[in-house]
């Protein structure tokens, strides 16, 4: 009775999925685009530009090798760079997780003087327009002989991505089982002991979909990899290298590879993560 | 609040000084991480707005006494780049805000009720938000390439386009008599094909916790679904329509990679963030740049508290 009352007429529904197979085009077309124009040579791009389906002998992953390769065997250095960006985003979840946890438990549970000054100032840390730190966190890590450096970059990424991991797992913490971690007091254990054993084990979820976040804006981040490493080609990340060879007279069937490498990652680790990641960014969107 | 006086007997006497001493210690990495990477250097964007401190200063910094002066403010204020720059910016996140909202909401309602396959089709419409900007950014500028690109190719052998289009660096086009900054909207759907699926997941969130019987309720009362659309659900997704503004604002008002990776500026995208970037580094002026930084949150702030004023202002009315 009542489900044929909501139901809508056949022109509203046939609209609805006209509109999600539209919004499904336009999200997915532009990166089916690229991926099928990095299968094929680049002669072929620009004399049928069209063609999108590559035929089965015209496939060709050379712009996947030349990218990957170092200079020195014909390539572009593609290689080198993830390494880079590997190297800096794990060292960033790495220290931004752990410093999150203790932050993060602190303030959903710990009742202790200035915990609503820490929470606000986190909040206003978090909305705070980025680009006007820029200007003297890159003066204070060039005066400290830092900004030639992965070190750098790994501080700044650090302290950028510390506020939004309290956030989110501020609010794993909180729907946790309170009763739980009052059992473990009672019976003795001491609170870093409590955290180890109690929380964390249930918490896991969270921290890992956490660290995942983390690692994908570390992993994506590109201004600050700009502004620091873009005289010492041997320190790129993944991102300043593609774009930095976009301006050379690199062709684009290998920048096209380079950025479906680098993105393959990433979405791998969205789909594994993707239940409790849409939790902890969107809780706080309900209320 | 209720979890805290219900836990206050639990835990006995000696429990508020321990757990004072546990929360700071516990906060102490967070609160030396806000202090080093966010406070200090507020306050340094001040020192520096307000002197004159170039790039080549640096190894002195620190050293030598500060000459105060208000030159930074005088040059940006006199300067029509400046101003220009502050309009670009402001359109760009005006139009990126209603249009990625504005999508969000439409493609959550559409979605709202269950199919065959919403959970894939849910994920897979995140692509866009998850895909690194460089890549999205390669993606973009391979479409729109004049030579080569699907969308200038498809338009001269389908559409009968006389030439190429260049979408990365116009400036103003003639559209049918009005003249339309090109590579701004083209920039400004950029910016909304990556943050639509935000908005989208937020709001499908909020939309997930509507109750269903109140609409049902309204349908068996003879309600047509527009009604019930206006009526019972939009008034409930209120609150995270103009969140979700807020931030996307804020965001955008500051973006940079997404600018600077598809156009450099080029074509009349010269935006604040980008202006800070050159000043520092184009032009080595880092007292320059961090006045540009400054009258950037100054602008920012400003609307922020017109908005919370005018927001303030009509629920006391209604």
């Amino acid at each position: 009775m009542t489900r044929s009352a909501t139901r809508p007429r056949r022109a509203t529904e046939a609209g609805r999925f006209a509109l999600i197979a539209l919004a499904l085009f336009l999200a997915l077309a532009p990166v089916a685009y690229g991926f099928l124009l990095s299968l094929r040579p680049y002669s072929a791009v620009v004399q049928a530009p069209l063609d999108l389906i590559p035929s089965f002998d015209q496939i060709d992953l050379t712009g996947y090798t030349t990218a990957l390769l170092d200079p020195d065997q014909g390539g572009f250095g593609l290689g080198r760079f993830v390494l880079n960006s590997l190297v800096v985003a794990i060292s960033t979840v790495a220290l931004s997780v752990v410093v999150s946890i203790l932050g993060a438990y602190a303030a959903a549970r710990l009742r202790f003087w200035g915990r609503g000054a820490v929470s606000g100032l986190i909040l206003a840390v978090y909305l705070f327009p980025g680009i006007v730190l820029s200007v003297p966190l890159f003066v204070l890590l060039a005066r400290a002989g830092l900004t030639g450096s992965l070190l750098g970059l790994f501080l700044v990424y650090v302290a950028a991505t510390v506020p939004v991991s309290i956030y989110m797992m501020r609010n794993y913490f909180e729907a946790l089982p309170e009763s739980v971690e009052e059992a473990a007091i009672i019976d003795g254990a001491s609170l870093p002991r409590m955290l180890r054993s109690v929380v964390l084990p249930i918490a896991l979820p969270g921290v890992v979909a956490t660290a995942i976040y983390v690692f994908m804006i570390a992993w994506n981040e590109y201004f600050y990899a700009l502004l620091f490493l873009v005289e010492d080609r041997s320190l790129w990340t993944a991102p300043l290298g593609i774009s930095q060879l976009a301006d050379f007279n690199v062709p684009v069937t290998v920048l096209l590879s380079g950025s479906i490498l680098v993105t393959l990652p990433v979405i791998l680790l969205f789909f594994v993560a993707q239940r409790y990641l849409v939790e902890g960014l969107t809780t706080g969107a309900d209320k | 609040m209720t979890t805290d006086t219900s836990r206050r007997g639990l835990a006995g006497r000696a429990r508020p000084r321990r757990e004072n001493r546990n929360g700071l210690l516990m906060s102490a990495p967070t609160l030396a991480v806000v202090l080093f990477a966010s406070i200090l250097p507020f306050a340094l964007v001040f020192v520096f707005a307000f002197s004159e401190v170039r790039l080549v200063d640096i190894p002195y910094l620190f050293t030598e006494p500060i000459d105060w002066s208000f030159d930074n403010f005088r040059r940006a204020l006199s300067n029509p780049a400046f101003w220009q720059a502050l309009s670009t910016t402001l359109l760009y996140a005006t139009l990126t805000m209603f249009g990625s909202v504005g999508a969000g909401l439409a493609v959550a309602l559409a979605m709202r009720r269950p199919f065959r396959g919403r959970g894939v089709v849910r994920a897979l419409l995140l692509v866009p938000y998850v895909l690194p900007i460089v890549a999205a950014a390669t993606i973009w500028r391979t479409m729109l390439n004049p030579q080569y690109g699907i969308v200038n190719v498809f338009g001269r052998e389908h559409l009968g386009w006389e030439s190429s289009v260049g979408f990365l660096n116009t400036t103003s086009t003639e559209v049918w008599g009005v003249s339309v900054p090109l590579t701004l909207l083209v920039v400004v759907l950029f910016e909304i094909w990556t943050s639509a699926p935000l908005s989208f997941l937020f709001i499908t969130a909020r939309l997930q916790s509507v109750p269903p019987d109140i609409e049902e309720a309204a349908a068996l009362d003879g309600a047509n679904g527009r009604q019930i659309l206006g009526r019972i659900v939009m008034p409930q997704l209120r609150g995270v329509i103009l969140l979700l503004c807020l931030l996307r604002f804020i965001w955008t008002f500051q973006s940079f990679s997404e600018i600077y990776l598809l156009t450099e500026g080029a074509g009349g995208t010269q935006v604040m963030a980008l202006k800070v970037y050159t000043e520092l580094v184009t032009r080595a002026d880092i007292g320059s740049a961090a006045s540009y930084g400054l009258l950037m949150s100054v602008v920012l702030v400003v609307l922020l508290s017109a908005y919370v004023l005018l927001s303030r202002r009509k629920v006391d009315v209604e």
